[in-house]
């Protein structure tokens, strides 16, 4: 009966090995050879090349502030959501009902927002404020990846807020602590975790992402993750888009090192 | 903690959420409003209209689209969900050990950039020869649904009650029907999200998509990439609004604040004191 | 009589249209032991967060050594609470959720270290300063949350069903670790739970509380054995409680029989409920008891025997040394000082002092 149940994952398993790890297998055969076959190591050293180095150093700038505005912003929807009396209701509206409107509409959608003769410019100059010029500039990259990630940060944080027994708070105020000591003292402490998965889940999307720079950034400003797609669907050179995939993933993982190491529960996996 | 001060951070508190709203709603408005719009381009106002909701479906691309979009949706979410839970039935006999390495395995899709996960099958299909299209695309979004569904459903499988399927076996149900009547029960709210969860996953996904679908094939998804250039046509508006709303309501009414569902007052549900 | 530290004056507190308490008054006094015992429901976990200043009444106030503090918030009163679960701060090892409060008020690190160190030798937890909570069992864990509200030298210490999660053998050892600490301690405490037997054990003082009203404030020796009104009784240890009628001072009628009683000033033929103690009633021979009656369960407790006695149409519950085997038939007997008399609740209010719990 035992033998017969462990079985049944073998069908996942056959899925896991033909989907997830050939494939990754395939990106490190391609990234490492040439044309003609030979093993290189041209395809990743080609990071350092002006053009792709500079797409890397854009999108780690890009990803990190948007990574930061993220943890800015979402932290206090977290807390404030954490202590809220319907909050099911709410996480829903937040998280998943906008996902039923296409991501790339939603995202177009900030071009009619922040065109120069857009929504938010009309209502500035109607109330006689400065217009300002974002769109097509690397502000409206970060934008975007705020938008569209914001959740991805708030999750994680609200779980590990949630987590956190009421008394424990209750018991830093009784022991004489301020609402600011409690706060750096106990809550952010305890909530490390949930930072450090928001972080990653933040962080990894908006440095990969070539969709948000295509649509917000015009056609000038180039991020690693719109290199590596030329690389597949115009240049038609996939060992060089391979080996940059590579560099990429080697960011990933230091990343998912250093959200394992903070991160014991696993609550990176909460979705 | 005077009522004036709590009163005054719990104002700030609304502001804070409704300035989250609008944020994250904007733009969702926006495509709403543009859907009722006369002009073509995104760019002008041209008057009220409902004309794109009626050209909507005889656009036979965007129908198209919309069916392949949900029909891969549909089938990868169901697949996904039937590989997963065995999976999970199967995890849960498995050496702890090994069980690790496979859910970290698992956990691979969900913590690489889709832009990988998308390039990697795409050469995978290449290597193997296959054809680009419905196939490929359908054998990708199971790839990326089925941790979801795991996920899901593996921690309600810690949680479940072996001793549930013995004690079922005890009294003489057969294997296959103790397992319908419950074991199967108890993984439903599990399985049920999982599913939901792959779905709605499959039917936003524009990445992966974009590298495993070939020519002559587009998600709704993708349709939209191609038209970004050419500029969107507002029949995509007019669907996508009836897609929210339709989630919108449906939604709403499955959260129907219960009102006569009175709070617990005393000891458990502690609150935090601000001061 | 030592004096009142602390008071209440009419505290009512609702949730949404839930009265939890209603207009509550009580004091506590100084080095008392007071437990607030009651039901799930009854308001003695809220009436302990409105003295911890976890909770702001709707109305009434809350005197501290005279002075209102009503309105204080719980970092600027001078008591502490040691809470329900504990609620350690599992990112610091022991020796500093100790110091916490000492380190929030500034004091030397001399200072805080001789403190840490008294205050573990004193609840037995030596040697575990650098551990993390995590590590420790729960009655561990208990003491460390005990000693880190003490090491702040609280006037009153407040415990909010600290033992609940602890098995029971556990549970008896820390209630004399209790008594002895409040002893050598020398302060307040105001304790909350649910448990009966330990409200009995280690209170100077209880109050017996049910759906926002105090029923009964006495020594645990009254309480038990003067009880108030039938859920007092009821409560606080098993009693047959029983309808019956006051026919006239020191003769009370119950279940088709007369009984003398001890009590007086009821009026005459005045319904009342009639509470004995199971230990209290007396089996003879069928033919010395008052009324008589067929015994239908029998179990062996140790100490004695617990009987189930059917007779005049009531379950009785016997406590017994003596057996007598199921389908025995008994009589009954009750000492007149052992029959307490208890007025029916007659008001609305009273109501609320169902037999349900």
């Amino acid at each position: 009966m035992k033998n017969k149940t462990r079985l049944l994952s073998g069908p996942y398993l056959f899925w896991a090995i033909s989907f997830i790890i050939i494939p990754l297998a395939m990106i490190f055969s391609y990234g490492l050879t040439d044309r003609s076959g030979a093993y290189t190591l041209a395809n990743i050293a080609s990071i350092a090349s002006a053009e792709h180095s500079k797409a890397l150093w854009l999108s780690l700038k890009l990803s990190l502030i948007a990574t930061v505005i993220c943890l800015l912003l979402g932290y206090p929807l977290a807390y404030i959501l954490a202590h809220m009396k319907s909050r099911m209701g709410m996480i829903i509206f937040i998280f998943i009902l906008p996902m039923w409107m296409n991501f790339l509409l939603r995202t177009l959608a900030w071009q009619t927002l922040l065109e120069k003769t857009g929504v938010i410019n009309t209502m500035l100059t109607f109330i006689g404020l400065p217009t300002i010029s974002v769109i097509n500039t690397s502000k409206a990259i970060v934008l975007g990846m705020v938008y569209n990630f914001l959740p991805f940060m708030v999750l994680p944080l609200y779980n590990s807020l949630t987590k956190i027994d009421d008394n424990v708070i209750n018991a830093a105020y009784d022991l004489g602590a301020n609402g600011f000591q409690t706060f750096i003292k106990i809550i952010l402490p305890l909530t490390v975790p949930g930072i450090i998965s928001g972080i990653t889940m933040v962080f990894v999307p908006a440095l990969t992402t070539f969709v948000i720079s295509k649509l917000l950034g015009g056609s000038k400003i180039l991020l690693i993750g719109n290199v590596i797609e030329e690389q597949f669907t115009q240049a038609s050179n996939w060992h060089l888009g391979s080996g940059l995939s590579i560099v990429l993933m080697a960011f990933i993982l230091v990343n998912m090192l250093l959200s394992a190491i903070f991160d014991r529960d696993g609550e990176a996996n909460v979705l | 903690m005077t009522n004036r001060r709590h009163h005054a951070s719990d104002i700030l508190k609304k502001i804070y959420i409704i300035l989250i709203f609008v944020f994250l709603y904007a733009p969702i408005l926006t495509l709403i409003i543009l859907s009722f719009n006369r002009s073509k381009t995104r760019a002008k106002w041209g008057g009220f209209t409902f004309k794109w909701y009626g050209s909507l479906f005889t656009n036979r691309d965007i129908m198209q689209a919309l069916y392949t979009t949900l029909l891969i949706a549909l089938l990868s979410s169901a697949i996904a969900t039937v590989i997963g839970v065995c999976a999970c039935l199967g995890l849960n006999k498995m050496k702890s050990s090994s069980r690790s390495v496979i859910l970290g395995v698992t956990n691979i899709p969900m913590l690489n950039a889709d832009i990988v996960t998308g390039i990697s099958l795409m050469l995978l299909f290449l290597s193997f020869g296959m054809r680009f299209g419905f196939g490929t695309i359908l054998l990708s979004h199971i790839t990326f649904n089925i941790p979801y569904v795991i996920l899901s459903v593996m921690p309600r499988m810690k949680n479940l009650n072996l001793s549930v399927y013995e004690a079922a076996l005890d009294l003489g149900a057969s294997g296959p029907y103790a397992f319908f009547k419950v074991v199967l029960p108890e993984l439903l709210p599990g399985i049920l999200s999982g599913f939901l969860l792959a779905f709605t996953m499959s039917l936003d996904d524009f990445i992966i998509t974009h590298f495993t679908k070939g020519a002559g094939i587009d998600t709704l998804s993708t349709k939209i990439y191609t038209e970004v250039k050419k500029g969107i046509k507002p029949e995509m508006y007019a669907l996508s609004t009836i897609i929210f709303v339709t989630v919108l309501i449906l939604l709403l009414l499955i959260n129907r604040p219960e009102k006569d569902s009175k709070q617990e007052p005393n000891t458990n549900t502690s609150t935090v004191v601000i001061p | 009589m030592s004096k009142k530290l602390i008071e209440l004056n009419n505290i009512s507190k609702s949730y949404g249209s839930n009265m939890v308490l209603d207009e509550l008054n009580l004091y506590i006094r100084e080095n008392e032991f007071l437990t607030l015992l009651g039901p799930s429901g009854c308001g003695k976990t809220t009436t302990l967060r409105i003295i911890g200043g976890f909770e702001t009444p709707d109305d009434g106030n809350v005197l501290f050594d005279g002075k209102d503090i009503t309105s204080l918030p719980p970092n600027k009163r001078q008591l502490n609470t040691v809470f329900q679960k504990y609620a350690l701060f599992t990112h610091m090892n022991i020796e500093d959720n100790i110091a916490f409060g000492l380190k929030i008020k500034g004091k030397t690190d001399k200072y805080i270290k001789d403190k840490i160190e008294y205050a573990l030798r004193l609840v037995n937890l030596e040697g575990f300063a650098k551990r993390m909570p995590d590590s420790l069992s729960g009655g561990q864990q208990q003491r460390v949350a005990i000693a880190r509200a003490i090491v702040n030298e609280p006037k009153v210490l407040l415990l909010d069903e600290p033992l609940g999660a602890l098995d029971l053998k556990l549970r008896q050892d820390m209630q004399y670790e209790l008594i002895r600490l409040k002893e050598e301690l020398g302060i307040t405490f105001v304790y909350v739970t649910h448990d009966q037997e330990e409200a009995l054990t280690m209170s100077d003082t209880i109050v017996v509380m049910n759906q926002g009203y105090i029923q009964q404030i006495g020594s645990p020796e009254d309480i038990y054995n003067e009880p108030e009104n039938a859920f007092v009784a009821d409560f606080i240890g098993d009693s047959n409680i029983i309808d019956g009628i006051m026919l006239q001072d020191e003769l009370v009628m119950f279940l088709g029989a007369k009984f003398a009683c001890v009590d007086t000033g009821f009026g005459t033929n005045k319904p009342v409920d009639v509470v004995i103690r199971p230990e209290d009633v007396i089996l003879t021979p069928p033919e010395r008891g008052i009324i008589n009656g067929v015994v239908t369960h029998l179990i062996f407790k140790g100490v004695h025997y617990e009987m189930e006695v059917k007779a005049g149409g009531f379950e009785w519950l016997v406590h017994s040394t003596t057996m007598f085997p199921v389908g025995a038939e008994v009589g009954i007997q009750v000492d007149p000082f052992n029959i307490q008399i208890m007025n029916k609740p007659a008001s609305e209010d009273e109501e609320a002092v169902s037999l349900e719990e």
